[in-house]
């Protein structure tokens, strides 16, 4: 029960102190919306909207997640508030979830933004939303935890972002959801396959558009490892670098 | 009854020895002070001891738990108030206290009730729902100890807990510590202040270069300079050049040459002053005061490590 009061407190208190605050939520807002609109603008005759939105909300949870993470734990890290969790009585292990659910919950909401949006422009009935939702919430775990172990990297919030977008953007590009991987250059495609979002993407490829590489099983499966090998990264890291 | 056993504790950093394998131990109810100045590895101690560092050696008995393998049953009775105001600014007083003791699992009842005593202890009631950000540096400090208390530890680590403040609020927060002293605590502080240390602690151990130099109340501090005799000279000019041929000539006599034309003879037995004063007359120069200074933990400071106060005042400031 105790640990369960320390693990709620925090998770409400970063949802307070930064998940809801005004600027985030536009930019949970704003962000995907920004990209959905940008992509119906260009859109040619034979793209659907609906084709898109595997894309934009893999997107939208990758940034939105690793963001908002990076960046609140850096600079907890450097105002040395973050000290006040390492010196509780709690372990790390449950320190690192209080602290990542409230990213993993902002990814959600960020993820389903432009759903709501293309729920008004086209018919999304054929949607599997079981599909979906497990890999939305894949993927919000697995961005959480990479979003961790940049925090744990670096020392300024400036860097965090800097070292976010590094493996964000070749991450966008060779997961598969612009570019299918079976057109990658043959030098990329196993870059491809390590990559958790390749595999979330997938998922929601077959849920939204009924087009996918892997078998759903494969799929979950290697999120699930992905999400075991981070969380062991980032507590690891953090005993290493933060308890010095 | 010891309540803090520590026994020969290292920590290295690469190549550089913080603490070179420090002992001491603290007794139930007693407030025990760390001072030396920056780098002399206090800090470093304090963060073992709280589970921030990992010692490189040695061991660390709290309460009877091994505080290296159960930190986190060590963690759950003691309260650390860090050296820097490391609370949310966005948060109020308040919601900072009960934050603060929500992350030792104390029900939202009980952590209000906590949170709005302490408030009332530190004088913070009308500021509680302010944001902290907004608190003067006086009232952060005091909030920041009220955190440190917020589950009641038994043991409170205060890292430099009156740098940077006012003077009413470092004699409110020495007051504070005081009471608390008098509530049954035990308490292990650090501090630049020497006078903070002498006018607080029960036992002081100076630490330079990561090693205890020497430690002890302040009446055992201070044996080791009881038996000088110090004499204050005020001249009209510097002696800087005839210090030499001065202890030359009173071999007896250690001259330590001060600030503004002043200097101070010191020598384990009283000493006649007119040979010396004839000397400095013969030179032409004046002596307009000659005083008897008697020593302070200042001077056993000095006096044991070397250090000159005024290097730790330039610390304080750059703090």
């Amino acid at each position: 029960m105790e640990t369960f009061i320390a693990f709620w407190n925090i998770l409400m208190k970063d949802i307070k102190n930064y998940y809801l605050k005004p600027p985030n939520i536009s930019w949970g807002i704003i962000f995907p919306l920004s990209w959905t609109l940008m992509q119906i603008i260009r859109l040619s005759g034979d793209i659907q909207i609906v084709e898109l939105l595997p894309g934009l909300m893999a997107m939208s949870i990758l940034f939105g997640t690793t963001s908002m993470l990076a960046v609140t734990i850096t600079f907890e890290k450097r105002s040395k508030s973050f000290d006040r969790l390492l010196l509780a009585p709690i372990s790390i292990s449950i320190l690192v979830l209080a602290k990542i659910l409230g990213a993993i919950l902002f990814g959600i909401v960020n993820a389903f933004v432009p759903v709501i949006f293309a729920a008004f422009l086209v018919d999304l009935s054929g949607v599997n939303w079981s599909i979906t939702i497990i890999g939305v919430v894949l993927i919000a775990i697995t961005s959480a935890l990479l979003g961790l172990l940049v925090a744990v990297s670096v020392r300024e919030v400036f860097e965090a972002q800097t070292l976010s977008n590094f493996f964000r953007f070749p991450m966008l590009f060779l997961c598969g959801l612009f570019i299918p991987i079976d057109k990658l250059p043959a030098i990329l495609k196993p870059i491809s396959f390590c990559l958790p979002l390749t595999y979330g993407a997938d998922m929601l490829n077959r849920a939204i558009i009924h087009r996918s590489s892997f078998n759903i099983l494969l799929s979950c499966a290697v999120m699930l490892l992905f999400i075991i090998v981070f969380f062991y990264l980032c507590k690891r890291n953090i005993e290493k670098k933060w308890i010095l | 009854m010891e309540i803090v056993k520590i026994a020969n504790l290292k920590k290295a950093y690469g190549d550089l020895q913080a603490v070179k394998g420090i002992s001491f131990s603290i007794k139930q109810g007693e407030i025990f002070g760390l001072l030396g100045p920056n780098g002399a590895g206090k800090t470093s101690t304090i963060n073992m001891l709280i589970g921030l560092s990992r010692p490189s050696g040695g061991s660390i008995v709290i309460d009877g738990m091994d505080a290296i393998k159960e930190i986190k049953m060590t963690q759950r009775i003691i309260g650390v108030i860090p050296d820097e105001n490391n609370l949310y600014g966005e948060m109020s007083g308040f919601d900072n206290l009960c934050f603060c003791a929500s992350l030792y699992g104390i029900g939202k009842k009980e952590r209000e009730k906590r949170a709005m005593e302490l408030l009332k202890q530190f004088g913070l009631t009308d500021a509680a729902n302010r944001p902290f950000r907004t608190y003067s540096k006086g009232m952060k400090r005091k909030l920041t100890i009220a955190a440190g208390l917020i589950h009641d530890p038994k043991i409170l680590f205060l890292d430099e807990p009156t740098t940077g403040i006012d003077v009413e609020s470092t004699r409110q927060i020495r007051n504070l510590i005081l009471s608390l002293k008098e509530q049954g605590r035990t308490i292990l502080m650090t501090t630049h202040y020497i006078e903070e240390a002498e006018r607080i602690c029960d036992r002081i151990a100076f630490i330079v270069k990561g090693e205890i130099v020497r430690m002890g109340t302040v009446t055992e501090l201070m044996e080791s300079v009881e038996h000088e005799y110090r004499i204050k000279l005020q001249l009209d000019s510097s002696i800087i050049e005839l210090k030499e041929e001065l202890e030359n000539n009173f071999p007896s006599c250690k001259i330590e040459v001060l600030e503004q034309n002043s200097c101070l003879l010191i020598s384990e037995e009283r000493m006649p002053l007119s040979p010396i004063l004839q000397l400095l007359d013969g030179k032409g120069i004046s002596v307009y005061e000659a005083k008897e200074i008697k020593p302070s933990l200042e001077d056993v400071f000095v006096k044991i490590t070397g250090i000159h106060v005024s290097n730790l005042e330039k610390e304080k400031v750059m703090k």
